[in-house]
């Protein structure tokens, strides 16, 4: 009898002690990976990826530059909009949610240490969902923490009595807690995506250049084919648009009640894919 | 409990890498005790132990252990540990949090996962450098380390592969000392080795495999009793051994009499050791005097040279 029926068969008790052995089970798998994620070797590039923008930043903290355009309050807005689309969503979150969640599986896979994970009673279903848990965990963390502080860091050096109001009184607070919400649903996003392409192929960096490409020619894509990226709904929930260049296909931005739950239902989709291949898998260090 | 719920059982079980056979066609129940596989490098030893443990997935047929599909991790390690070949560690932990760690991916609270880590290292004979990093230990040690996490959620299977590799004679002793006693608990264990008299010493059945196939499997002396192509050699110790010669030598069953080097002994190669045996006692009555009868090819090197061609390892 597969435990699948047993499941459909078993007591609300059976039922409460089964999701309470489940539970237990992700704060132990979360609680190791978290540990592994933050400490280990791996997690040195990390680092380096979420603080990259930020040391920049507080280098240019004390100096504000020459010019007009710097003077002007309302600049401030669209220099971090910039920032933000190329460096950190195009750039930071996605090569770092890729380092990440490649990892959870391929790391592993390249230490010889996931069979611990596969000889353990536990379902293989359970694991994909603490690992993810713990990435999602980690990146968000890390993306987010530098998204704000790096916001903080454009702002107030330069203009501060005026950033003070902005983020007192004015739309600063909202955009900044719309910035984080964007970094971690990228997060959420990419994550999944990085996650089952370290599961299915053996060389991840090349189905990651292969989204990276993709991500980046967004603009010039049909409005149909657009709406097939992570970059798309993300940009379409940024509080200040940028302007995509003149060669730009124009295209509608998907409104905020679409794109969050589309990016979850994908997300969901893709994380039962990687549950499905990790119920499948064998382990063959020496062929992977 | 139906007598499938305490076997392991393979049915038709395949397992192909590609175009590369792992093992073919094996049909095989394995009851309660020690078994041992054993087989040259290649056989099919550590495909049969991943198989078993649902890291491979059989090609063809299926598997059970204790009426649990290997598909099932949930259900299947609550009664199964397994000892794999893999040297390696999750990084920077100690002996005792490595352990410690896999009981709680297992389920069991903090408290239930300190006592039964402490059991099992104690169990190895490692409480001493238990809380040492694993990177830091000797192979001997990681290797006992890797059983005693094997060993820590007290499962009704356990499954070592080469288990006694990287272990000084002393800790050697210990572990096949420590074996044995699950066995007598009841426990299945199933050990792969090339060292074969350490094997004979301590098996209560073997398995022998080469090439992917099993070439035989059961009680040693009894796969050794089957195999009637090589007669039984036999040394018999006594007064008269040329007397002994020319009596025995009468006898159809008998293809080769020799006198040992010594001249106080007697081999003799036969296809009925039973009735060799007999034969004994009318030659004791003709008035030989007979100290010590012993097979000489009667283990499992002599198994394991015939059947594969090799003498196998040794310690």
């Amino acid at each position: 009898m597969s435990s699948a029926v047993e499941i459909a068969q078993a007591t609300p008790e059976q039922n409460r002690a089964r999701w309470g052995l489940w539970l237990r089970q992700v704060g132990a798998i979360f609680r190791l990976e978290i540990e592994k994620n933050f400490l280990s070797r791996r997690s040195i590039l990390i680092y380096l990826i979420a603080l990259s923008p930020v040391i920049p930043l507080l280098l240019f903290a004390p100096f504000t530059p020459p010019g007009k355009e710097w003077q002007d309050f309302n600049n401030y807005s669209v220099v971090y909009a910039t920032i933000y689309n190329v460096l950190f969503l195009r750039t930071l979150i996605f090569f770092g949610s890729a380092w990440i969640f490649m990892n959870l599986f391929r790391g592993e896979m390249v230490d010889r240490s996931l069979h611990y994970y596969f000889l353990s009673a536990v379902r293989r279903e359970v694991l994909v969902v603490s690992k993810y848990i713990s990435g999602l965990v980690t990146s968000i963390i890390l993306f987010t923490t530098t998204t704000v502080v790096a916001m903080l860091l454009l702002y107030f050096p330069h203009v501060y009595s005026q950033s003070v109001r902005y983020f007192t009184e004015g739309r600063g607070l909202a955009q900044l807690l719309t910035y984080a919400g964007v970094t971690m649903l990228a997060c959420v996003g990419y994550g999944a995506f990085f996650l089952v392409v370290g599961l299915f192929v053996r060389n991840p960096i090349i189905p990651a250049i292969l989204l990276y490409g993709w991500e980046w020619l967004n603009f010039l894509l049909p409005p149909l084919l657009k709406k097939v990226s992570v970059i798309h709904y993300l940009n379409s929930l940024v509080p200040v648009p940028l302007s995509e260049g003149p060669f730009a296909v124009v295209g509608d931005p998907t409104p905020a009640y679409i794109a969050i739950p589309s990016m979850l239902v994908v997300t969901i989709i893709v994380l039962i894919l990687a549950a499905y291949r990790i119920r499948h898998m064998e382990i063959r260090y020496g062929s992977d | 409990m139906s007598s499938t719920d305490q076997l392991i059982i393979f049915d038709n079980v395949s397992k192909f890498y590609g175009e590369i056979l792992g093992v073919n066609r094996v049909n095989v129940q394995i009851a309660p005790g020690i078994t041992s596989l054993v087989g040259p490098n290649g056989a099919g030893k550590s495909t049969l132990m991943n198989l078993m443990t649902g890291l491979l997935r059989p090609t063809r047929g299926s598997i059970t252990l204790l009426g649990i599909p290997t598909d099932e991790p949930e259900r299947l390690f609550r009664k199964v540990g397994y000892c794999t070949q893999f040297d390696s560690f999750p990084r920077g932990v100690t002996g005792r949090e490595f352990i410690t760690s896999f009981l709680l991916v297992h389920g069991f609270d903090r408290k239930q996962a300190n006592d039964l880590a402490q059991l099992a290292i104690e169990r190895v004979n490692l409480v001493e450098a238990a809380d040492r990093k694993v990177a830091g230990y000797s192979k001997g040690m990681r290797q006992r380390i890797r059983l005693a996490q094997s060993i820590a959620h007290q499962p009704a299977v356990l499954i070592l592969d080469e288990p006694l590799n990287g272990l000084d004679p002393m800790v050697r002793s210990e572990t096949i000392a420590l074996f044995r006693k699950l066995a007598s608990d009841g426990l299945h264990l199933i050990i792969s080795s090339h060292i074969l008299h350490e094997v004979d010493m301590m098996s209560d059945r073997v398995v022998l495999l080469n090439n992917g196939y099993i070439v035989a499997e059961g009680n040693i002396h009894g796969v050794r009793d089957e195999m009637e192509e090589h007669p039984m050699q036999i040394l018999i110790r006594c007064d008269q051994p040329a007397k002994l010669a020319a009596f025995v030598f009468a006898q159809n069953h008998v293809v080769e009499a020799r006198l040992h080097d010594d001249r106080r002994g007697l081999f003799v190669k036969t296809r009925d050791a039973d009735r060799f045996y007999l034969l004994l006692n009318r030659a004791v009555v003709e008035g030989v005097n007979i100290e010590s009868v012993a097979p000489v090819d009667d283990d499992l090197s002599a198994v394991y040279q015939y059947l594969i061609g090799t003498t196998g390892g040794s310690a």
